[in-house]
């Protein structure tokens, strides 16, 4: 991969440079424009961290951060203790997982089906409406939703049409739908856009390799099982390892949009719990302790990932 | 006669199967497309077709009775049209300032003498790992007298990592040359940045952009955050949420009052005509910038 031919030659013209006052007037202007930048990070990015100490506190906004009275662990015993909290937990991780492995396959899927289209014109055609979605904010993609599954909606007269069901399903009422949709909306959004970089990964695989298949007798299909997918191994590979990362962080928008009462028990995520408990209860050390809960599992998620990356003799991640 | 026939047999078996692949290829990207585009096409064929009358249901892709109404009712009301000036506000201002900081940080940090190189890229890439989360955040913006107001759409989001690591991945792999050059001449850095970098930049930039600027159109959760209370700095797709959620909590109360209630309008072909209005800027813009993101991407694919 190009990073890695990048990576030598900026090792090569990497130079030790020794801090002297010479050095210093030389590189004024990246010093100051530096410390501005580190003053903003420092502000926007490191300060929040302190307010993790509230998760140990009785925390009390009046009396802010410094006069709250601490009191351990007791917040996460109280978390832990609470069966919403669990239920959330579960919710979270398996959207996450679901969500993980259908956008995934579909991405790839997709990908290696383009690339057998032969004519350019129509490859580029449905590569471009395959974007679109992508550039659409949750807010609208909820709302075509809304509108497809409604009683009056496409997906319910399409069932009726085929004798599948007499009376429309309401589609929002029932917990076991919940999670289907949220796939199906996550595959609808962002299939062609994840597929992008298998796409550049394919056009990378050298066209030799095709031609010896060829003359091996090998169809498309044994074509892309042999050359096409071993071709692109590494960079599913380092997708999926990045992605793990983000499992916990996959619900949000679309739960908070498209849950309502009746599927409570399975659409409330992780981050939605923070919001209602933190903001709308106003109890910042729960919303705080469950911030931290999840912050703790993404980082020990991404660092087994790189660890596998590494021993599998990938590129390492970070 | 009987050899060329043969040939022909088995010629025919071989591709059987490169045959059926080619018609489950079509159907599969038939498909693909069809549930791809018919939900955008349905809400336009909404959005120009009677509230009460889409109400019955039926509607595909062209409305069946034509109205304007449904446009014009959107245009009148004051808190969509205030969504929309603060939309294209943040979406100008934020990308300008986010594209200028990130670019002036991943030049800093492309640096190869500067002394922090090391330092101030790792400050960055922590911060894509490790963050306070929503409660501290929030009492740290409303400390800053970031709520209720317009900047908590431009400040703290102006710096990102990933978009840095973007476009320094690209200015690594500029040559070293130009800018050695263009040192012994006597230029700064200030110079090296705007009169030799950044014109090479140019395609990196518009990818970066492009991200910030999407990212800004979309977002609504800040606003109904932060700037809950002030009606003046709402945004579009916070009022579409609202719209939203209003058509869902009455989709329970029978279609009868709700016809007799709005007459020609309802929440449903007004949400249509607001979600296309909002989508229309993006849908106009993005297939010309297919390159820039593509490249954007597998840049930002292989992190270092």
């Amino acid at each position: 991969m190009s990073g890695r031919r990048k990576k030598t030659k900026q090792v090569e013209t990497e130079m030790k440079v020794k801090i002297t006052w010479k050095e210093i007037k030389r590189q004024k202007v990246l010093l100051f424009w530096s410390a501005i930048i580190v003053i903003y990070g420092f502000i926007f990015c490191y300060l929040p961290l302190g307010g993790w100490l509230m998760a140990f506190q009785n925390y009390k906004p009046a009396k802010g951060l410094f006069h709250s009275e601490f009191v351990g662990m007791d917040k996460f015993i109280r978390l832990f203790s609470d069966e919403t909290f669990i239920r959330v937990i579960r919710n979270t991780l398996a959207m996450g997982v679901i969500n993980l492995v259908v956008t995934f396959v579909m991405a790839i899927l997709f990908a290696i089906l383009l690339n057998e289209i032969r004519q350019r014109r129509t490859k580029k055609v449905i590569q471009t409406i395959s974007y679109l979605p992508h550039f659409l904010s949750w807010i609208i993609v909820t709302g075509i939703l809304h509108d497809a599954l409604s009683g009056s909606g496409i997906v319910n007269e399409i069932l009726k049409n085929l004798n599948l069901t007499e009376h429309s399903v309401d589609f929002f009422a029932h917990p076991s739908y919940f999670w289907p949709i949220v796939a199906f909306a996550n595959v609808w959004k962002e299939t062609g856009w994840n597929a992008i970089i298998y796409l550049s990964a394919i056009t990378a695989i050298d066209p030799s390799l095709y031609e010896a298949a060829a003359i091996d007798g090998a169809g498309r299909l044994a074509k892309i099982k042999h050359v096409t997918l071993p071709g692109i191994k590494s960079t599913i590979i380092i997708l999926l390892l990045m992605n793990v990362g983000n499992v916990l962080n996959a619900g949000f928008e679309i739960q908070y949009l498209l849950g309502n009462g009746l599927v409570k028990s399975v659409s409330e995520t992780i981050d939605i719990y923070v919001l209602k408990w933190g903001i709308s209860q106003g109890d910042y050390a729960i919303g705080t302790a469950a911030g931290i809960f999840k912050s703790i599992v993404s980082i020990l998620l991404i660092v087994i990932a790189n660890q596998v990356a590494k021993r599998s003799g990938e590129e390492r991640l970070y | 006669m009987e050899n060329t026939e043969n040939k022909k047999r088995r010629r025919k078996k071989s591709s059987n199967a490169d045959i059926a692949f080619t018609v489950f290829n079509s159907i599969f990207m038939i498909i693909f497309v069809i549930v791809t585009l018919y939900p955008v096409l349905n809400t336009l064929a909404i959005s120009f077709n009677d509230g009460t009358d889409a109400l019955r249901g039926g509607i595909h892709l062209f409305p069946r009775k034509f109205t304007l109404k449904n446009y014009t009712t959107v245009l009148e009301k004051n808190n969509l049209v205030t969504g929309a000036i603060v939309t294209v506000a943040r979406t100008v201002i934020g990308t300008l300032t986010a594209l200028l900081a990130n670019a002036i940080l991943a030049f800093i940090v492309s640096r190869p003498r500067f002394m922090f190189r090391k330092q101030l890229s790792l400050f960055w890439v922590v911060t894509m790992y490790v963050n306070g989360g929503l409660i501290p955040t929030f009492i740290l913006f409303k400390g800053l007298g970031l709520t209720n107001s317009f900047w908590v759409y431009i400040i703290p989001g102006m710096l990102s990592a990933f978009n840095m690591l973007v476009i320094r991945t690209y200015m690594n792999g500029l040559p070293d040359s130009l800018v050695e050059s263009a040192q012994l001449d006597g230029a700064g850095y200030t110079t090296i940045f705007i009169k030799i970098i950044s014109p090479l930049c140019k395609p990196v930039y518009a990818t970066v952009a492009l991200f910030v600027a999407v990212g800004q159109w979309n977002s609504w959760f800040d606003a109904m955050l932060y700037n809950r209370m002030s009606s003046e700095y709402t945004t579009l797709q916070y009022e579409l949420m609202k719209l939203l959620s209003s058509v869902t909590s009455t989709q329970g109360a029978s279609a009868e009052t709700m016809k007799n209630a709005v007459g020609a309008v309802t929440p449903v072909s007004v949400r249509a005509a607001a979600t296309i209005i909002t989508m229309l800027p993006i849908i106009c813009i993005y297939p010309f910038l297919q390159k820039y993101f593509v490249t954007g991407l597998t840049l930002g694919g292989v992190k270092e």
